[in-house]
């Protein structure tokens, strides 16, 4: 008899993990997906859309048209995992068995953790990121101040990206002159990756956005627009952009099946539940201290595509697991970007930024509909 | 003499800049002369928390390394 392969979540890793399974597996495994929505988005373009250079449409197709005509979608939301009676509960009341579950249900933005920040805007959400170019449009210079409301987030150089393409965007519209950009860093450099900062700090100062080191956000005064740090520091604005609190879903939290943010615990390496081995979790919602985003969810689907594989088969589990490779671009503006790329034992480094990888990436946006969701690129 | 711990807290296995941000929401509710006690595992929180304590006024009081857990003492800075 197939084996039932149940995967939650239809977000980058899920969706590559069905296919692969599926592909793989020779008839060995029923497929199915639950996503809530029925929509695969792809998250790295809300950055565009908040400064305009991409329409929200492009970033959207239907789950179903992603998957191979062998994976069955159900639209649906997972209410309740059972580990013991190997089941997940859905909103509708449904109930679907697996014998092996993968959990790709990725992080849920909260403002609201944060005092008054739900003035602020973002580009964590499509509705955030089209909220905030409608902003920008309306902007007439003044200070516009970017912000981390909470650790872990998407994508660590978001921010730094959204203040260079800020930039552009203002010396187009012509009011980068009358408008201070002012990046708050947790740290004291452009974000995590010490290497990488090194690089774009000098770019930063020479397009003049002012980083301030060690502001982490506690609260927001949306009437006197200002926001302080925990360090006890108070800045000004006149539009603010707040990289949101993330947690995991609440579907995680409910099953008790993670830790008190939600985040998924496995392990770092097989990606396999430390508690129970037929669950595994991939992609923002897990808790490995590796960066959330589409590029880890991407080789970590492959790595867990894999183990299921052989499982189901009844063969060894594969030699190769899960090393904490990332690679990511980093928009740097002016029609540049660079990279990041490292693993667990190799750490970050990143050329010098270059027209080539701004191209890369927007060709990788692009292919990515054909690519990476079927499991085609490694 | 001996020195009173006010807080302590248990941080490894966090990577950065986590055990900064806990740090600072923790020494919120000290009273200034406090001491809070740090264990952390990440190697990049020895240059972060001498950087913090400098860019922030509160002192880092004792910084230590005992296998691979690192052990930080900060003071609440005085107003």
């Amino acid at each position: 008899m197939a084996a039932q392969v149940l995967v939650l979540g239809g977000g980058v890793g899920g969706t590559m993990c069905a296919n692969v399974i599926a592909k793989r597996s020779g008839g060995r495994a029923h497929v199915t997906v639950v996503d809530a929505t029925g929509i695969h988005v792809f998250q790295p373009g809300f950055l565009y859309v908040a400064v305009g250079q991409e329409r929200p449409s492009a970033l959207q197709r239907s789950e179903a048209s992603l998957l191979r005509h062998d994976v069955r979608l159900v639209v649906d939301r997972a209410r309740k995992v059972d580990p013991a009676a190997k089941r997940v509960i859905l909103a509708s009341g449904r109930t679907l068995p697996y014998d092996e579950l993968v959990i790709a249900t990725g992080s849920r933005t909260v403002m609201d953790e944060v005092p008054g920040a739900r003035s602020a805007h973002d580009f964590y959400t499509m509705a955030g990121a089209v909220q905030l170019f409608k902003a920008l449009e309306a902007f007439d210079g003044g200070m516009i101040v970017i912000g981390v409301a909470g650790i872990p987030y998407k994508c660590p150089p978001a921010p730094v990206e959204f203040a260079f393409l800020l930039d552009d965007y203002l010396r187009a519209r012509g009011i980068r002159n009358k408008t201070e950009v002012k990046l708050l860093s947790p740290l004291n450099r452009a974000f995590t990756i010490e290497a990488t900062s090194k690089l774009v700090q000098p770019i930063l100062a020479e397009r003049g956005i002012e980083l301030t080191s060690f502001f982490n956000v506690e609260s927001v005064d949306p009437m006197a627009k200002t926001v302080t740090s925990l360090e006890g520091e108070t800045v000004s604005y006149d539009l603010l952009v707040l990289v949101p609190p993330h947690r995991g879903q609440k579907v995680i939290e409910d099953s008790g099946l993670g830790d008190e943010r939600g985040w998924i615990t496995v392990d770092k390496n097989t990606l396999k539940h430390e508690k129970f081995p037929d669950i595994w979790a991939i992609g923002d919602a897990t808790s490995i201290p590796i960066s959330k985003s589409g590029s880890v969810a991407h080789y970590e689907a492959s790595v867990v595509a894999d183990e299921i594989v052989a499982a189901i088969r009844g063969e060894a589990a594969p030699t190769h697991v899960y090393d904490g490779k990332v690679m990511c671009f980093l928009e740097t503006g002016q029609g540049q970007a660079t990279t990041i790329r490292f693993d667990y034992t190799h750490p970050p480094v990143s050329p010098r930024p270059a027209r080539i990888w701004h191209w890369g990436k927007a060709v990788f946006n692009k292919t990515y509909w054909h690519t990476v969701p079927q499991g085609r690129l490694p | 003499m001996s020195i009173t711990i006010a807080t302590s807290l248990d941080l490894k296995g966090l990577s950065c800049p986590l055990p900064i941000i806990k740090t600072a929401k923790a020494m919120k509710v000290l009273t200034p002369g406090q001491l809070i006690e740090v264990f952390a595992t990440d190697p990049g929180s020895v240059p972060d928390f001498k950087a913090w304590a400098q860019a922030t006024g509160n002192p880092l009081v004792e910084s230590s390394q005992e296998g691979e857990v690192f052990h930080f003492v900060l003071k609440k800075k005085e107003i």
